[in-house]
């Protein structure tokens, strides 16, 4: 298994460390002044200069470090690509080049560095004929700028806090799914590991939070049309938690264990399959993914299908289907405010797709390759390794294949009504799952797979 | 919850043009609808009385903007049937290829518009892909895309130019291959199925009854067809069947349709190798006195122009009848008992196109 | 004998000759009959029922100045026959029969007709604009209503200098 290149606590208490020194460096200069205008040392601010520098302060400013950290990774690398992605994929899709506009769309870089002979050549290109990164974020900042406006007759408070509610439970997903051995904001380190027993738990309670806000969201907005987008929502998303939960039961079963980190861990493994008394036979080349293991075949398809209709995506967006309700529960918000709720659906997807690639295709684990070692500073004489293709970039391509599918399936397929989804939800994905959970339970008490 | 009355428009992105149907809604399910219409009405029959005769025909292609060839051959025809004036050979012949192929891009375009409507948005870029190329060989013989001005009374205005049945042949072949593509990104989705099926059903005797005609009449299982029934032009000289489909919802809707724009393929290859020479014009009279009129078979069902003349060069009156006019009383038959999300379905299936029903 | 002369022959068999102003062969298989509007349903329902008019294609509304016409467009097509009627109204009494009760699609063509003519159908479930404003107060189709071309038109410079 390769190893993880960013390692968030270490790095996070570093950057921590650091800008207390800097914070502490005037009031040492204050101190130092005093001491020589009369005072015995230490002088009179040397606790204050140690509370500031201390572990205490530092632990608590490192997390905040982290989770800004999380914040950034989440939505400048995260969600631009991934829109990125989907916009390129469907237009492609439709026989169209789709979004343009990059870095040589400017007019500045294309006057200073066409002109370089070899390396100019991306600036020369006709100017909306780029790569098209840019233009989302375009989008962003056209959404910063546009008028935030409060329908009248709505309600205010709940109005504010809908947009809240969605983007933090979101957020919160972000936190509780771990990114790699060294990325991860919940957890603990056990004899060198890191653990979190019930982080499977923690991620499926805050994929369950946004179907609150996005009721009192359609609620609030006074319009008739959004509250029967939002009560559609609310009943599409709070239906399919089930088959959600019983695929992801199904799993945890055969695996035996709750913790995000112990599935990589098992998962890194070569393939193995136990064929009950008559042992055990090891695949050499193909890792122990439970992609691969027959039993959870239909807890995967069902997995598939309920984070597809968790993310809103067609063929299950009715919510916000423009065909009959314009834009559905997000219809009343404008500016970022809506760029908020509308970015954080993008991001629920992401989460889904995560969930996904953590139990079913391995998470972060990589095969091994070559690893740099550099010495390390911390621990003068020692050295750090620095491996090549890191957890991180592994865990970044299962995510975005598996967005990719998403799109691909999304924009190939109608979508269908209300009640379509809901008999599809409990009438079909529910006993398919019950099903899986079944096949779990004897494949784990026969030891077989 | 108690019975509400939404409007779903005029101002609404799926409605494919200006009208407002007004649904009462008992939770989901819809109880009664009431279309309110007229938000387009520009006044026709009363301007067609003060243009002569001929330069009606500017008016007419506008009537349906998206089929306007056809529009203005049935009124050219209903002048033709007042003046008693005999159409050259070749004219037929180019009046049923304009026809036709304008026929393909109206129902083209209605693709482009039924996928999103149901949430299959790549049908849009697809449909109007195909179309640019039928709008090319429009725009080959008659000179503009859209809103071309070319029937005549008489004629046609220009004839075909040379190698005009090779670029036909070339986009058929094309067109056909893509056609099964399309197809299959519809039929092969048991989500379209299921969205479609059993939707907006209408009975056979209902849809005469409230006078459906055209391809949603079709598809209710009765084989009327008005270029065989009542034919015109060269269609007696020309071989092919209408596309019949049992079931009346909006699955047998978009069928006939998609049926219908194969045998538009074939109607064209065959009427091209049939075409005599000859002129494709004859002068009309300036002035005419009595009455005529004439229906045709249009994209969307059974158009009719009734023109008077009383003597003068203009009309002493013209009425237009609408195939989507008569289309749209009957949409709350078969909307009762849907669901809301159903509406767009069926609307989408119906093929409004809101010039022809507001004139 | 030919669809067009059982049709007539049917009609003076049942109406006798003295209903009707005039009727005619337009041409195949299209027939016309000009009658006064005390007729209208009665030979309507006839056309129907007996002759199996199923399909009413177009109602139309024309002002003569002297009168009004309601001219009805019908469809066999089973028969595959087309029947016209020209119902004579008075102008000063624009009523006539409504023959929704007998074609639903009559309901839509009959409103259109009131809109823009002035013609009150009588016994239509719901006769309302449909075309034109709910509040509009004039019937435009009518050969009083001003054409554009008789209309002045007049510059804003004329009125009131602004």
């Amino acid at each position: 298994m390769t190893g993880a290149l960013i390692d968030l606590f270490g790095w996070s208490y570093a950057l921590a460390s650091f800008v207390l020194w800097l914070v502490s460096l005037p009031i040492a200069l204050v101190n130092w002044v005093a001491m020589q205008t009369g005072a015995a040392s230490p002088g009179p601010l040397a606790g204050l200069i140690g509370w500031v520098t201390g572990p205490g302060l530092t632990g608590f400013v490192a997390v905040i470090v982290a989770v800004n950290i999380l914040l950034l990774w989440a939505t400048l690398l995260h969600l631009l690509t991934v829109m990125w992605i989907e916009r390129k994929m469907y237009s492609r899709l439709q026989d169209r080049r789709g979004i343009m506009i990059g870095l040589g769309s400017s007019d500045i870089l294309r006057r200073t560095l066409g002109p370089i002979p070899l390396l100019g050549r991306p600036f020369r290109k006709p100017s909306h004929l780029g790569t098209g990164f840019l233009q989302t974020v375009a989008d962003g900042v056209k959404l910063f700028q546009k008028e935030v406006i409060t329908p009248t007759n709505a309600d205010r408070w709940m109005f504010h806090a809908a947009p809240v509610i969605i983007a933090s439970s979101t957020l919160f997903l972000f936190v509780a799914i771990p990114w790699s051995d060294g990325f991860w904001l919940m957890g603990s380190m056990r004899d060198g590991v890191p653990v979190n027993p019930w982080g499977i738990l923690v991620i499926l309670g805050a994929f369950s939070v946004a179907p609150l806000g996005i009721l009192i969201a359609g609620w609030a907005s006074n319009n008739k049309y959004t509250l029967l987008g939002g009560m559609r929502a609310a009943a599409q998303l709070m239906s399919y938690e089930i088959p959600l939960l019983l695929s992801i039961i199904a799993l945890v079963v055969l695996a035996g264990t709750l913790d995000p980190f112990q599935l990589v861990r098992n998962q890194s493994q070569p393939l193995t399959f136990g064929l009950g008394p008559l042992g055990r036979i090891q695949v050499p080349f193909l890792p122990n993914w439970y992609i691969f293991n027959p039993v959870l075949w239909i807890a995967f398809v069902v997995l598939f299908v309920t984070v597809i209709a968790e993310a809103e995506r067609i063929p299950f967006d009715i919510p916000e289907a423009e065909a009959e309700l314009v834009e559905g529960w997000t219809t009343e918000y404008s500016g970022m405010r809506f760029g908020l709720v509308f970015g954080f659906k993008w991001l629920r997807a992401i989460a889904g797709a995560a969930l996904i690639a953590i139990l079913f295709f391995g998470g972060w684990s990589g095969p091994v390759f070559m690893t740099v070692w550099t010495p390390n500073l911390a621990a003068p004489g020692t050295q750090y390794p620095i491996p090549i293709l890191p957890q991180e970039f592994w865990f970044t391509v299962k995510i975005y294949v598996i967005f990719i599918v998403f799109v691909w399936i999304g924009w190939s397929v109608p979508r269908i009504r209300i009640d379509q989804i809901l008999n599809l939800g409990w009438k079909t994905l529910i006993p398919l799952s019950i099903l899986s959970i079944l096949l779990a339970t004897l494949a784990r008490g026969f030891r077989w797979f | 919850m108690a019975e509400m009355w939404i409007n779903m428009g005029p101002q609404h992105p799926m409605t494919h043009g200006l009208w407002n149907l007004r649904i009462k809604v008992d939770g989901e399910t819809i109880v009664d609808a009431e279309p309110e219409i007229g938000y387009l009405h520009r006044g026709y029959e009363k301007i067609m009385e003060v243009r002569e005769f001929q330069k009606n025909v500017v008016l007419t292609d506008r009537l349906c903007y998206v089929s306007s060839i056809t529009w203005s051959h049935c009124y050219c025809l209903a002048c033709e049937a007042v003046m008693d004036l005999d159409v050259p050979e070749r004219a037929k012949y180019l009046r049923v290829v304009t026809n036709e192929l304008q026929r393909i891009a109206s129902h083209l375009m209605w693709l482009a518009a039924f996928g999103p409507d149901l949430g299959l948005l790549t049908a849009l870029l697809w449909a109007l892909r195909e179309r640019e190329l039928f709008l090319d060989l429009i725009q080959l013989i008659s000179g503009a895309r859209m809103n071309q001005n070319y029937p005549r009374i008489g004629g046609v205005r220009n004839d075909a130019p040379p190698d005009f049945e090779k670029y036909c042949r070339k986009v058929i072949v094309h067109f056909r291959k893509k056609l099964a593509e399309h197809e299959m990104v519809f039929e092969q989705s048991k989500l379209f199925q299921v969205r479609t099926v059993g939707v907006g059903r209408i009975s056979k005797e209902a849809a005469i009854d409230w006078g459906v005609t055209g391809p949603n009449l079709r598809a209710c299982g009765a084989a009327i067809d008005l270029r065989k029934l009542d034919p015109y032009d060269a269609y007696p000289q020309l071989e092919f069947a209408p596309a019949v489909e049992h079931g009346g919802d909006s699955y047998a809707r978009y069928k006939v349709r998609v049926e219908e724009m194969k045998t538009s393929c074939d109607i064209i290859l065959q009427a091209l190798k049939k075409m005599p020479a000859g002129p494709y014009r004859v002068k009309p009279p300036r002035r005419c006195e009595g009455e005529g009129f004439r229906r045709t078979e249009d994209s969307r069902g059974e158009a009719l122009f009734y023109v008077i003349g009383d003597g003068d060069d203009r009309p002493y009156r013209v009425k237009i009848r609408s195939p989507v006019f008569s289309s749209i009383a009957a949409a709350p038959i078969m909307m009762r008992g849907s669901k809301v999300a159903d509406v767009v379905a069926i609307m989408g299936s119906i093929d409004v196109c809101v010039g022809e029903m507001d004139k | 004998m030919a669809v067009e002369g059982q049709i007539i022959a049917r009609l003076k068999e049942r109406f006798g000759e003295g209903t009707f102003r005039s009727m005619g062969i337009v041409r195949d298989r299209v027939v016309k009959i000009a009658i006064e509007r005390k007729d209208l349903f009665a030979v309507c329902q006839f056309l129907k029922e007996q002759l199996g008019m199923e399909h009413i294609t177009s109602i139309t509304a024309v002002d003569w100045r002297d009168r009004f016409e309601s001219v009805y467009h019908l469809t066999s097509w089973k028969r595959n026959a087309m029947v016209q009627i020209n119902a004579r109204i008075p102008h000063d009494d624009p009523h006539i029969d409504s023959v929704v009760p007998l074609w639903n699609g009559a309901n839509f063509h009959e409103r259109e007709a009131y809109d823009l003519m002035g013609i009150v159908y009588d016994g239509h479930p719901n006769l309302v604009r449909i075309l034109l404003p709910k509040d509009f107060e004039f019937f435009p189709l009518r050969k009083d209503f001003p054409q554009e071309v008789d209309r002045q038109y007049v510059s804003r410079r004329k009125i009131g200098g602004a």
